[in-house]
C-alpha cells in the first residue's frame, strides 16, 4: 500500500520533504475535502443562477441593482479577503518550511484579523442597506442578493470559528498531524471563499453598476 | 390550528389543537378516527420498542453495539431497518389512500380532503426520503467495502452523522404523526402552495425541516461513499475489476455529491420566504415559483437514478450470481451506468414541459428524457446473456430480479409515452403519471432492495431467510403490484387526475376496485415478509451459514465470515479477476491462512453521532414551531459538540495481531468442518455456507 501512496499526489500543500507521515495521512483527507468543496460550489453555483434570475426579473419596480449597489465597501472587502488568503499562505509556508508555531500563530492571528474585518464591513453594508428600506424583504432581486453575499458572509464566518478552534489546538496539541491536516483544509476552504468572492464581486458588483 | 398557544415563549405556537386525540374526542367521525388509529400505532410502537428493550434488558447492547457503533455494516444494517419501518408506514398510507379513492365515486368518502393531502404527502416524502433513500445507503454501507475489500468506509464518523441527521429526519416525520399536522403539498411540495399566504400551519414546515435534515445527510453519504471507492479499494482491484454493485454505488454516490444540494437550497430558500419574509417563490414582490420548480427538479430527476442505480448494481450481482455465471457485457453494464448518470442531470425539465417553456425547449428536453432509454435498454439485454445457458436457480431474489426485468420494461416503455411534450399535455399531473413513476419505483427500487436484503441478509446475520415465506410474499407483490397500478394507466387515460379526494366519474369505480384489491394483497405481501422474518428468526438454527457463501458468490464479500468480523478482512486480499472470490475458489486460494497477521486499527465508537441525531431532530421540531430558544440551544449544541469532538485524541483503537490470527484461524478450522454444498441444495440446511466449488 505505502508504494501507491509514495506516489500519489494531493492537491494542496504538499508536506512531503519535511513531514512524510502528515503528508500520506493527507492524501485521503485531503481528496475528501475537496469533493466536499465541490458540493459547496454546486450552492453557490444555484445561489448566482438564483440571483442571475432575480435580479433582472425580480424588482418588482423597486430599486434595480444600479440603484443601490456602490463599489467603494466591495472593494475595500475584496482587498481584506484577498490579502487574507495571502497571509493564510504565509501561514501555511511557516507550517511547512519552519515548523515555526510563533510565526505561524501570527499569520493566522492577522488572517482573522482580516477576515473579522471582512465580515464586519459587510455586516456593516447590510444594516445600511436594510436601514435605507433596500432589506430582503422588498423585491425577489434583494432576496436573492442577500442570499447569495449572506452564504458567501456565513462561510467567512464559520472559517472564522474554526481558526479560532485551531489557534486553540495549535497552543493544546502542538503541531501534530491532525493539527496540521486541519490547517491544511481550512486553508484550501479559505482560498476557494476568496475565488467565490471573486466572482460575486464581478458579477454582483461590477455588473451591479454597470 | 388556529388555537391560541399555550405559551409562545417557552412552546412556540404548540396548542391544545396540536396534542394528539383532541380533535378525535371533540369530533368523532371516519376521518379522525383513522387519525386517531395512526397516533395511536405511533405512540405504541415507539412505547412498544421501549418496553421490549427494557424488559429484555437491552437498552446496554442497544446503545453500545449499535447506536454509538462506528462500524459501517451496523450503520447499514441501521438505515435498512429505518427504512423498514418507514416502508411499513407509507404502505399502510397507501392502502388507505386505495381505499379512500374507491369510496369517493362521486360521495365524500371516509377521509376529509386535508388527510387526504396529509396521507398523499407523507407516503410520497417517507417512500424516497424515508425508505428508497436510507434502504439502498445501507445496503451499500454494508456491501461495498466488502466487496472492495476495504476494512470500512473512509470517514466512519461522518457516515454515524450522516444516519443521524436522516434519522433525525425520520423521527420528525413521525412526531408530525402525533402532534400537529403535516403539509398537504405532496412530496414537492411546490410553491405558491407551500407558501406562508396559503399554508401558515406547522404542516409545511416539518415537511421542510425533516427533507432538509435527510439531505444534509445525503450529500455527506454521497462524499463519504466516493472517496471510500475512489481511495481504498483492495490492492489489484482496479477499476475494470471493481464488482458491478459498487460501480453503481459510485454512480450513486457522485449524483449525490452534485444532486442533494439543489433540493437543500430550494427548501432552505422555500423556508426564508416562510419564516423570514423573502420573496423568492411568492406571487408577489419579485418571487416566481419557476426558481423553485427548477430547483427541485434538478434534484428530483438526478434523484430517480440515485434510487434506480444501486438496484441496476444488485439485479447484476444477482443474476450473474443465480445463473453461476460471469456477468455477460460487464464493459457496456459500468458505461450504462455512467451514461445514465451523467445524463440525469439534462432531463430535470421534463417534470414541467406544462409549465410554459417553449416548443424547442420541451422537444430538446423530450429527446434527452427518451434517449436514456438507450443505455437503460443495453442493461436489460446485458441480464437477459447472463442468464443465457446459464444454470439459473429460482431463488426468491432471482424471482424479484426477473419480475423486475418484465416490469420495468412496460414501465420504461410509459415512460417513453410520457416523454412526448404533447402527449404529455394530455396526461401530466393524472394517474397515468402515478402509474408510471410507481412502475419504475417498486419493481425497480423496492424490488431490487428485495432482492438485496434476500441475499446479503445471510452475510449480515449468519442465517438464512425462509425461502418458503420468500415465495409467498414474491407472489403477493408481483400480483399486487400489477392489480393495484395497471388499473391507474386506464384511469389516466380517462382523465382521472392525481391527488384527488373525490371523483365525479361512476366509470372509475370498477378500477378503482380493482386498485384497492391490488393494495391489499401488496400488504399481504408485506405482512408475509414480517412473517418471514419472524419464522426465520425462529428456525435460525436449521439456516445458519457459518462458512459465510452460501450462494456460491463472486466478489470479496463471501470470502469471510458470516456475521463478518468487525475489520472485515483478517488480511487484506489480493485481487486477480473481476470475480474475485470465484478465482480464488478455483485456484485454491480461498479459505488459506495469511502468512503473518498485522496490528489493525479501527475507530473507537462515538456517542457524537445519537447526540447530534437528538439535537437536530430536537432543532427541527423548534424551527416548525417557532420555539426560539430551543432552536437556538439546539443549534449551538450541535456545533459544540462538532468541536467539542475535534478535541478528542484517543479516536482509534488497535486490535493485535495475535487476536485476529486466533479469530481467523479459528474460523477456518470451523470451515474445515463444513460440507460443501452442491446448489441443488442451496436452500435446504445442507447449505452452510461453503459452495462446492466446480472446476
Ligand atoms: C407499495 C405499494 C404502493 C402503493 C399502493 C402506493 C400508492 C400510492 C397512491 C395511492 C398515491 C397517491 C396517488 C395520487 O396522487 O392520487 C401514491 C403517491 C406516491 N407514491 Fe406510492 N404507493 C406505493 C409504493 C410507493 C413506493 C415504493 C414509492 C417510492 C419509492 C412511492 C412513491 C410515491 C410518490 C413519490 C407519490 C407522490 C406523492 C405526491 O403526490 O406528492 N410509492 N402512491
Ligand atoms: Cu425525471
Amino acid at each position: 500500500m505505502n508504494k501507491i501512496r509514495k506516489y500519489s499526489r494531493h492537491p494542496g500543500l504538499n508536506m512531503g520533504s519535511t513531514d512524510p507521515e502528515t503528508h500520506e495521512a493527507a492524501e485521503t483527507l485531503l481528496f475528501g475535502f475537496w469533493v466536499f468543496l465541490m458540493s459547496d460550489l454546486v450552492l453557490f453555483a444555484l445561489l448566482f443562477a438564483d440571483y442571475a434570475a432575480q435580479s433582472q426579473h425580480g424588482v418588482a419596480g423597486g430599486p434595480t441593482p444600479g440603484d443601490i449597489l456602490d463599489l467603494k465597501n466591495p472593494f475595500i472587502e475584496t482587498m481584506l479577503l484577498l490579502v487574507s488568503s495571502f497571509t493564510f499562505g504565509l501561514a501555511a509556508l511557516a507550517m511547512k518550511y519552519r515548523q515555526d508555531r510563533t510565526r505561524l500563530v501570527f499569520w493566522l492571528v492577522v488572517t482573522f484579523a482580516l477576515g473579522a474585518g471582512f465580515v464586519g464591513l459587510e455586516v456593516y453594508d447590510f444594516t445600511d442597506m436594510i436601514s435605507k428600506g433596500h432589506g430582503p424583504q422588498t423585491s425577489g432581486f434583494l432576496s436573492a442578493f442577500f442570499l447569495l453575499v449572506g452564504t458567501h458572509g456565513i462561510h467567512v464566518s464559520s472559517g472564522l470559528i474554526w481558526l479560532l478552534v485551531l489557534l486553540v489546538q495549535v497552543f493544546v496539541f502542538g503541531l501534530n498531524r491532525n493539527v496540521k491536516t486541519r490547517l491544511m483544509r481550512l486553508a484550501i476552504f479559505w482560498h476557494m471563499l476568496d475565488v467565490v468572492w471573486i466572482g460575486i464581486f464581478t458579477f454582483v458588483y461590477l455588473f451591479g453598476v454597470a | 390550528m388556529t388555537g391560541q398557544p399555550f405559551d409562545y415563549f417557552w412552546l412556540g405556537k404548540l396548542s391544545i389543537d396540536s396534542l394528539p386525540f383532541v380533535e378525535f374526542i371533540r369530533d368523532p367521525n371516519s376521518n379522525t378516527a383513522v387519525g386517531a388509529f395512526a397516533k395511536a400505532a405511533a405512540i405504541g410502537g415507539a412505547m412498544g420498542l421501549m418496553v421490549l428493550l427494557t424488559v429484555f434488558g437491552k437498552w446496554r447492547v442497544f446503545w453500545h453495539e449499535w447506536l454509538t457503533s462506528l462500524d459501517a455494516k451496523k450503520i447499514g444494517i441501521m438505515y435498512i431497518v429505518l427504512a423498514m419501518v418507514m416502508l411499513l408506514r407509507a404502505v399502510i398510507e397507501a392502502g388507505f389512500m386505495r381505499a379512500q379513492q374507491m369510496l369517493a365515486v362521486e360521495q365524500p368518502g371516509p377521509l376529509a380532503p386535508e388527510h387526504f393531502g396529509e396521507l398523499f404527502s407523507t407516503h410520497g416524502t417517507i417512500m424516497i426520503f424515508f425508505m428508497a433513500m436510507p434502504f439502498l445507503i445501507g445496503i451499500i454501507n454494508v456491501v461495498m467495502p466488502l466487496q472492495i475489500g476495504a476494512r470500512d468506509v473512509k470517514f466512519p464518523l461522518l457516515n454515524a452523522i450522516s444516519l443521524a441527521l436522516t434519522a433525525a429526519g425520520a423521527v420528525l416525520i413521525m412526531i408530525s404523526l402525533v402532534i400537529g399536522k403535516f403539509s398537504t403539498g405532496g412530496w414537492s411540495g411546490y410553491p405558491p402552495f407551500t407558501e406562508l399566504a396559503f399554508n401558515p400551519g406547522a404542516g409545511v414546515d416539518y415537511w421542510i425541516w425533516a427533507v432538509t435534515l435527510s439531505s444534509i445527510g445525503n450529500t455527506l453519504t454521497g462524499i463519504n461513499f466516493a472517496v471510500t471507492i475512489y481511495k481504498l479499494r483492495a490492492p489489484g482491484m482496479t477499476w475494470f475489476r471493481m464488482p458491478l454493485f459498487s460501480w453503481t454505488a459510485l454512480c450513486t454516490s457522485i449524483i449525490m455529491i452534485f444532486a442533494m444540494m439543489p433540493l437543500t437550497v430550494a427548501t432552505l430558500m422555500l423556508a426564508l420566504d416562510r419564516y423570514a419574509g423573502f420573496h423568492f417563490f411568492t406571487n408577489a414582490l419579485g418571487g416566481n415559483m419557476m426558481n423553485y420548480t427548477n430547483l427541485f427538479w434538478l434534484f428530483g430527476h438526478p434523484e430517480v437514478y440515485i434510487v434506480i442505480l444501486p438496484a441496476f448494481g444488485v439485479f447484476s450481482e444477482v443474476f450473474s450470481t443465480f445463473s453461476g455465471k460471469r456477468l455477460y457485457g460487464y464493459h457496456s453494464l459500468v458505461f450504462a451506468t455512467m451514461a445514465i448518470a451523467v445524463l440525469s442531470f439534462c432531463v430535470w425539465l421534463h417534470h414541467f414541459f406544462t409549465m410554459g417553456e417553449t416548443a424547442d425547449l420541451n422537444a430538446a428536453f423530450g429527446i434527452a428524457t427518451m434517449l436514456i432509454g438507450v443505455p437503460t435498454g443495453v442493461k436489460v439485454y446485458d441480464w437477459l446473456l447472463t442468464m443465457v445457458r446459464g444454470r439459473v436457480r429460482l431463488t426468491t431474489a432471482m424471482l424479484f430480479s426477473i419480475m423486475f426485468m418484465v416490469t420495468f420494461v412496460i414501465g420504461g416503455l410509459t415512460g417513453v409515452i410520457l416523454a412526448n411534450p404533447p402527449v404529455d399535455f394530455a396526461v401530466h399531473n393524472s394517474l397515468f403519471l402515478v402509474a408510471h413513476f410507481h412502475n419504475m419505483l417498486i419493481p425497480g427500487t423496492l424490488f431490487g432492495m428485495f432482492a438485496a436484503y434476500y441475499v446479503w441478509f445471510p452475510k449480515m446475520f449468519g442465517f438464512r431467510l425462509s425461502e418458503k415465506w420468500g415465495r409467498i410474499s414474491f407472489w403477493c407483490w408481483s400480483f399486487g403490484f400489477y392489480l393495484a397500478f395497471m388499473p391507474l394507466y386506464a384511469l389516466g387515460l380517462m382523465g382521472a387526475m392525481r391527488r384527488s379526494a373525490q371523483w365525479f366519474d361512476p366509470q372509475y369505480l370498477p378500477w378503482l376496485v380493482v386498485a384497492f384489491c391490488g393494495a391489499l394483497l401488496i400488504l399481504a405481501g408485506l405482512a408475509s415478509q414480517v412473517v418471514q422474518l419472524w419464522v426465520s428468526i425462529r428456525d435460525r438454527d436449521t439456516t445458519r451459514v457459518p462458512g459465510g457463501d452460501p450462494w456460491d458468490g463472486r466478489s470479496l464479500e463471501w470470502s469471510m465470515s458470516a456475521p463478518p468480523p468487525e475489520y472485515n478482512f483478517a488480511v487484506i486480499p489480493q485481487v486477480h479477476d473481476r470475480d474475485a472470490f470465484t478465482w480464488m475458489k478455483k485456484n485454491g486460494t480461498s479459505y488459506t491462512a495469511p502468512e503473518h497477521y498485522e496490528d489493525i486499527k479501527m475507530p473507537k465508537n462515538s456517542i457524537v453521532a445519537p447526540v447530534i441525531c437528538a439535537l437536530t431532530a430536537a432543532l427541527g421540531f423548534a424551527l416548525t414551531w417557532h420555539i426560539w430558544w430551543l432552536t437556538i440551544a439546539s443549534f449551538i449544541a450541535v456545533w459544540a459538540t462538532v468541536i467539542a469532538r475535534s478535541f478528542c485524541q484517543n479516536t482509534e483503537e488497535t486490535i493485535p495481531a495475535s487476536q485476529v490470527r486466533e479469530e481467523h484461524e479459528r474460523w477456518l478450522r470451523s470451515v474445515k468442518a463444513l460440507k460443501p454444498a452442491p446448489r441443488e441444495h442451496e436452500t435446504t440446511s445442507a447449505n452452510q455456507g461453503l459452495a462446492e466449488v466446480v472446476v
